[in-house]
C-alpha cells in the first residue's frame, strides 16, 4: 500500500484538526509552543494565549511562517477579567472554540523545601498557578461550548499529581487536584458533547528546564524506563490525539506520557541485574 | 493551511505505520480485525493469526482488497508450539516484526454466577485464555525484538480489568493481572527499545456481542458518559496512536477508550437534573 492510497483511504484523518480552533494556554513556549505548532500543522486555527508578549509573538510568527493561522492573546489567566477577554477575542476572530489546552503551570523555580519551609504565598501562588487558571479558563469556554453543544478540553497535568512528589509537595497538590478536577468535569459536561482529558507528561526536555542541567541523565537517575527525557513533540502528539475524533470514545481519562512507569531508580537496576543474571546462565 | 499543505508539512506521518511488520492475534474478528484492517490502512503489512481459517482469510482477503499485505495463520495462541510458529513463519515472510498485538481473549459467553457456584474449569479457561495467551506471544515475540533492539507490544484489557466487575470475576482478575503485566514488560523491556501498552476497551458493539441485545441502550444505562457503546473505530485510532512513533515517549500506558469513567456518589440522572435547575435559575 503506497502512501498516496493510504491517505486516501483516509484513516489518518481521524487525526486531523482541519478547522479546528484552539486555545493553548502558555501557548508561547516549551509544551503549550509544541502543541500551538502542532494543531496548527495539523490543519487548527490556534489562539495562543501567552503572559510573555515577546514569546507569544514569536510563536505566533513561527506558526504564520509555515502557511498556519493564528492568533496572540496576552494573558494573564490568573485573572479571570482577562480570561473573559481572551475567550471574547478568540470568539470575534475565530466564531468558535473547538478546543481548550489548559497548559499553564509549574513550579515558578520555587525551591525545593520540607513542609516547614514552605510559606502560605509560595502555597497559594502554585495552587493558583496550576489549579486556580484550569478553573478560570474551563468556566470561560464551557459557556460557550455548551452553545456549540461541542467541545474539547485537555488539561495539562504531571507525573507529579499522580504519586507523591515530595521535591515540591504544592506542585502536586495542585497536579493531583487538575486529574480530579478533569474527571469530575468529564461527568459535568457529558451531556453537552464535551469531551474532557487530561495529559500527564513526565521529565520533558524544554527551555524551561535546562537550569536543572541535562534532563536526559536526571530522567534516566530517575528511574524513567526509556532513560531519556521526552520532547515537547512527544506531547503534542499526544494532544493530537485527544483533541482529534481519534478520541471520539475518550473522556475523563489522564494519558501520562513519561517514558514508562517510574519505579525509582533502584527498581530499574534491578531489573537490570535480573537481565544481567539471564545472559550469564 | 490547506489539507494539501498541511499534509506536507507531515505531521500525521507520526501516525503512520509505513512498512511496519504487524503480528495481530484474534485477527479475523471484531477489535482484531478492524486493527488489522486499520494498521493494513496505514501502511502496514499485517500477519493475522487467528484459529478461524475462514474468518483469518477474509480479514487478509478484506486487506488485499484494499491494497495492502497481510498473511493469515490459523494458530491457537494457547499452544506455545503454534505461537513459536506463528513468530518464525512471520519472521520467514517479513523479516521483522516490529508491532504485536495481543487482542485474543474474551468472556467465551461464560455464564454471570455467584463464587460458590463457580467452576474451576471456567476460572482455568478465561485466565488462560486471557492472560496466558498474552505471556505465551509477548514470550515468542520479545526474543525476536529484543534482538532488533526496537519493538511494540499493545495488549487488549478491557474497562473490566480496571475496576471491580462482579458479573465476570475471573474475566476482570484477568485483565487486571493483564494490564499489570504490561507495566512490568514497559519497564523489562525498555532498555530494548520495546514499548509495551494497552487498551481498555468498555462496551464495544462486535458481531460477538450481539447476544447481549442493545449495545447502546446497555452503556446509557451502566451511566456511560458518551451515552453509546463503544464502536471498533473507537478502539483502532488508539491502536494506531501507540503502535506508531506518535507516542515514542508513552509505555506501560492502558489507554481507556471506555467512553468515560464511572464516578462515585453521584449519577447522571443527577448531574443532568443539577444542570436543569442551575440553567432554570438563570432564566
Amino acid at each position: 500500500m503506497k502512501q498516496a492510497e493510504t491517505r486516501e483511504t483516509g484513516i489518518l484523518d481521524k487525526f486531523s484538526l482541519q478547522d479546528r480552533v484552539a486555545i493553548v494556554t502558555g501557548g508561547g513556549k516549551g509544551i503549550g509552543k509544541g502543541i500551538a505548532q502542532a494543531f496548527a500543522q495539523d490543519g487548527a486555527r490556534v489562539a495562543i494565549a501567552e503572559v510573555d508578549s515577546d514569546a507569544g509573538n514569536a510563536a505566533l510568527e513561527e506558526i504564520r511562517g509555515m502557511g498556519g493561522k493564528a492568533l496572540f492573546v496576552q494573558t494573564d489567566v490568573l485573572d479571570s477579567n482577562q480570561v473573559d477577554e481572551l475567550v471574547a477575542k478568540s470568539m470575534a476572530e475565530f466564531g468558535k472554540i473547538d478546543i481548550l489546552v489548559n497548559n499553564v503551570g509549574g513550579t515558578r523555580g520555587t525551591l525545593r523545601r520540607p513542609i516547614l519551609g514552605i510559606d502560605g504565598e509560595t502555597w497559594d501562588m502554585i495552587i493558583d498557578l496550576n489549579l486556580r487558571t484550569t478553573f478560570l479558563c474551563c468556566k470561560a469556554v464551557t459557556k460557550i461550548m455548551m452553545e456549540q453543544k461541542r467541545g474539547n478540553i485537555i488539561n495539562i497535568t504531571s507525573g507529579a499529581g499522580l504519586r507523591p512528589y515530595p521535591g515540591q509537595l504544592p506542585y502536586g497538590a495542585a497536579k493531583a487536584g487538575v486529574i480530579n478536577f478533569t474527571l469530575s468535569l468529564a461527568v459535568q459536561l457529558s451531556s453537552y458533547n464535551i469531551r474532557v482529558n487530561v495529559i500527564a507528561p513526565g521529565s520533558i526536555a524544554t527551555p524551561g528546564m535546562t537550569y536543572l542541567g541535562d534532563t536526559d541523565e536526571r530522567a534516566r537517575k530517575r528511574g524513567v524506563s526509556l532513560g531519556r527525557a521526552g520532547r515537547p513533540e512527544d506531547i503534542a502528539m499526544a494532544a493530537i490525539y485527544l483533541a482529534s475524533d481519534a478520541s471520539a470514545y475518550v473522556t475523563g481519562f489522564v494519558l501520562p506520557v513519561n517514558g514508562g512507569p517510574n519505579l525509582g531508580g533502584k527498581m530499574l537496576e534491578e531489573a537490570q541485574d535480573a537481565w544481567e543474571a539471564t545472559k550469564s546462565i | 493551511m490547506k489539507q494539501a499543505e498541511t499534509r506536507e508539512t507531515g505531521i500525521l506521518d507520526k501516525f503512520s505505520l509505513q512498512d511496519r511488520v504487524a503480528i495481530v492475534t484474534g485477527g479475523g474478528n471484531g477489535i482484531g480485525k478492524s486493527i488489522s484492517i486499520a494498521f493494513a490502512q496505514v501502511g502496514a503489512r499485517v500477519v493475522v493469526a487467528e484459529m478461524d481459517t475462514a474468518a483469518g482469510n477474509a480479514t487478509a482477503e478484506e486487506i488485499r482488497a484494499l491494497g495492502g499485505e497481510a498473511m493469515p495463520l490459523a494458530i491457537d495462541v494457547l499452544d506455545s508450539n503454534q505461537v513459536d510458529e506463528l513468530v518464525a513463519k512471520s519472521m520467514a515472510e517479513f523479516g521483522k516484526i516490529d508491532i504485536l498485538v495481543n487482542n485474543v481473549g474474551g468472556t467465551r459467553k461464560s455464564r454471570r454466577c455467584p463464587i460458590i457456584e463457580m467452576k474451576e474449569e471456567v476460572w482455568d479457561l478465561i485466565l488462560t485464555l486471557n492472560l496466558k495467551s498474552n505471556f505465551l506471544c509477548t514470550r515468542a515475540v520479545a526474543r525476536v525484538m529484543i534482538e532488533q533492539k526496537s519493538g511494540n507490544i499493545i495488549n487488549i484489557a478491557s474497562n473490566a480489568g480496571l475496576r471491580p466487575y462482579p458479573s465476570q470475576p475471573p474475566y476482570g482478575a484477568a485483565k487486571a493481572a493483564l494490564i499489570n503485566f504490561t507495566q512490568s514488560m514497559a519497564v523489562q523491556l525498555a532498555p530494548y527499545n520495546i514499548r509495551v501498552n494497552a487498551i481498555a476497551p468498555g462496551t464495544v458493539v462486535t458481531a460477538s456481542a450481539d447476544y447481549l441485545g442493545d449495545r447502546d441502550e446497555r452503556a446509557r444505562k451502566r451511566g456511560t458518559l458518551m451515552r453509546r457503546a463503544g464502536r471498533v473505530e473507537d478502539i483502532t485510532p488508539a491502536a494506531i496512536y501507540l503502535a506508531s512513533d506518535a507516542s515514542n515517549y508513552v509505555t506501560g500506558v492502558t489507554i481507556e477508550t471506555t467512553g468515560g469513567p464511572p464516578f462515585s456518589g453521584f449519577t447522571l440522572e443527577e448531574a443532568e437534573r443539577e444542570w436543569k435547575m442551575h440553567m432554570k435559575s438563570l432564566k
